[in-house]
């Protein structure tokens, strides 16, 4: 048989037992094809599933109660919850903590509310600025100027054993979860 | 000779090749497009073969772990011989990529080329673009120093504010909750295997489409492109003017790609790789990121939007650009091609061109951003100080104390978010002054709890000594009225 003859049988009679066995072969690779995709797709959103399971978020100790004065806003470091080993230096995330009378804290991320840049405290003029765009807040975390279109994150916390700890894990974004935690406002702010 | 000759016909025995390389080359062109407006498509083929023969060198030495990646850079740029040179032949070549790309594309746009039939090849094109624009952010990632950290933070911030599952996106986007390990092997994997990968089969289909379509002629006003005849215009252009593209219109392509090579190779050489910058230590936040080049205007753009609009505006934003750009060649698939009768054309591109190098410009200068260290670096000017009151210095040393020049100039120096100070005076009476001060607005602060009165006095003070000579201070003129009477 030419080329020519066997494209004009399959042509003419396209419910040939060969054209069938094609469509079942068809069928049978696209039952495959979901069955290695279920796996496929459940290792490409383990980020998001795992999250699901058991969360990012854990209580984390910053240090001593005494390394943070009274009236004072100060730079810690904790090393994030969830790493890898190759991680290096990216897992150790900073924030703020700002002692508000020895028994009250606020506790802020670095990332600017705006678009996650490092904002850094000028104990002068009492104030947070952002290097990206202009972001400013005040002491207490809330927008004083430029683009953010809210006050500074706040992670929540607790003073145990004389030591702060902060529920932390997790950059927070505009949009994350994370973001939303309760907004402390001191009563004097 | 005789050898290579036996061992090619030897080869087009097997492969049965020849022929059809053959009429490929030799395919007739319409003569005018035998023009140096028509090397950038071939320029920016060549640059993108550049940088996958070098971006495989990179990846011979390259760690992509977020632990080592920074170390592996800076042992590439010291430690191997011309470690340095192949880095700065792909970061050049990166910027030329991207530079060729949009010139490419507006040569195409002002030629009307996108019209009737070549849509499909211009929509292919439009996908090129986002890919290049991907693979100069994923490159930037992967120069991972503090610019590329931070600047995945930017763009996990932007993807949060996608509507319901933006948290999502970002875990994903990510890898994790941080940015850490995992987001760099994965924006590895997007720049070293998907995205090249895609880019391959498009261009591949991209030029495809150019050799069965023909390249677009030259454009002459009152030459009307119509659907019903513009097939059996285009094939007496070629068939009975044209030319074979090989040699008649190929020597063009191959000197300016030859002449782009050369300077990729010049500026590598002269001005070395880019980075990297400080270590991606998120605790070293003594930084102020910033984007390459290419993505300067969209950091412009960012800090200008309104709060209210931004989040709206970014996610609508690009989504209506690509479809407009993918749209073109079905609002205007016919009619005039040459730029000459598109006035629009001509003036879209201005004003795009204009745009982006404004936003650019803005971009590099950042003036609204404070100067972190301004207060503290620089100089209060001799003449502001000169034979002032004990209570007038103190207000300058108020105004360098709490971080005013971070945000508002003297003489030029300090920071550009604020207006200048030189002349505040003028424009503010001494009840404005206090007023702003204290209750900050416009985009300022409000200094009120930050400063004690009598600081307040004295930089009230200060301030009102700021006025030109020749020029009077403002002055409460209800109250001048008041005397009077």
């Amino acid at each position: 048989m030419t080329p020519s003859s066997i494209s004009s049988t399959t042509q003419s009679n396209p419910m040939s037992r060969r054209g069938l066995f094609v469509k079942l072969g068809l069928l049978f690779n696209g039952l495959v094809g979901v069955i290695l995709a279920v796996p496929i797709l459940r290792y490409l959103v383990s980020p998001v599933s795992h999250r699901r399971k058991s969360g990012y978020e854990h209580w984390l100790p910053l240090g001593d109660l005494e390394q943070f004065p009274a009236g004072q806003t100060r730079l810690a470091t904790y090393r994030n919850p969830d790493i890898d080993p190759w991680d290096g230096q990216t897992a150790d995330i900073p924030c703020w903590v700002r002692n508000l009378d020895g028994q009250r804290f606020q506790v802020f991320a670095i990332n600017c509310a705006h678009l996650g840049c490092p904002v850094r405290w000028f104990p002068q003029s009492n104030l947070f600025m952002c290097p990206c765009h202009g972001g400013v807040y005040y002491a207490d975390g809330s927008r004083a100027a430029g683009p953010p279109p809210r006050g500074l994150f706040q992670y929540s916390y607790k003073a145990e054993d004389g030591k702060l700890f902060i529920k932390a894990g997790e950059m927070p974004t505009t949009g994350s979860p994370t973001a939303s935690v309760k907004r402390v406002r001191p009563p004097c702010a | 000779m005789r050898l290579i000759e036996k061992m090619g016909a030897w080869l087009d025995q097997r492969l049965k090749l020849g022929t059809a390389i053959r009429e490929t080359a030799e395919h007739p062109v319409p003569r005018d497009t035998a023009s140096w407006f028509y090397v950038f498509g071939s320029a920016a083929l060549t640059v993108f073969l550049l940088q996958i023969a070098t971006g495989i060198l990179l990846a011979l030495i390259y760690v992509p772990s977020a632990g080592e990646a920074w170390n592996s850079l800076q042992i590439l740029n010291h430690n191997i011989s011309l470690g340095w040179f192949v880095r700065a032949l792909h970061g050049w070549g990166s910027n030329f990529m991207i530079a060729i790309v949009l010139v490419h594309m507006t040569q195409v746009l002002l030629f009307g080329a996108y019209k009737y039939p070549r849509e499909l090849t211009w929509m292919l094109g439009v996908f090129l673009l986002l890919m290049t624009l991907a693979m100069g952010f994923t490159g930037q990632v992967m120069r991972f120093d503090q610019d590329a950290y931070w600047g995945l933070g930017i763009g996990a911030s932007i993807v949060s504010r996608v509507p319901v599952i933006g948290p999502w996106l970002v875990t994903l986007l990510l890898g994790g909750p941080i940015i850490a390990g995992p987001t760099l092997s994965r924006f590895f994997a997007l720049h070293v295997f998907v995205i090249p990968g895609l880019l391959l089969a498009f261009v591949g289909l991209h030029v495809l489409l150019v050799l069965k379509l023909g390249v677009n002629e030259w454009p002459m006003p009152g030459r009307i492109v119509r659907r019903a005849t513009y097939l059996q215009e285009y094939h007496e252009l070629t068939h009975k003017q044209g030319a074979p593209f090989v040699p008649y219109a190929v020597w063009k392509d191959i000197f300016f790609s030859g002449f782009i090579i050369l300077s990729i190779v010049v500026c590598a050489s002269l001005f070395g790789p880019f980075g990297p910058g400080g270590q991606p230590d998120p605790t070293h936040i003594q930084t102020a990121p910033r984007p390459d080049f290419f993505f300067l205007w969209l950091y412009a753009v960012l800090s200008f939007l309104p709060p209210a609009a931004e989040t709206p505006l970014l996610m609508i934003g690009p989504i209506v650009a690509i479809i407009v750009l993918l749209g073109l060649p079905f609002l205007a698939g016919e009619g005039e091609k040459s730029w000459r009768k598109r006035p629009v054309a001509v003036l879209a591109v201005l004003l795009i061109a204009v745009t982006l190098g404004a936003f650019t410009q803005l971009g590099e200068h950042t003036p609204w951003s404070p100067v972190m260290n301004a207060w503290s670096g620089d100089p209060t000017p001799f003449r502001y100080l000169k034979g002032r009151s004990a209570l007038e210095r103190r207000g300058a040393l108020v105004l360098q104390a709490k971080q005013c020049r971070n945000c508002h100039s003297l003489e030029g120096t300090g920071g550009r978010r604020g207006p200048p100070l030189d002349s505040v005076a003028v424009r503010l009476t001494q009840d404005q002054l206090i007023r702003q001060v204290i209750q900050g607005g416009g985009n300022m602060p409000a200094y009120g709890k930050n400063l004690s009165p009598a600081e307040t006095t004295a930089l009230v003070a200060f301030l009102e000594t700021l006025y030109p000579a020749g020029q009077a201070p403002a002055r409460n003129a209800s109250g001048v009225f008041e005397a009077s009477q």
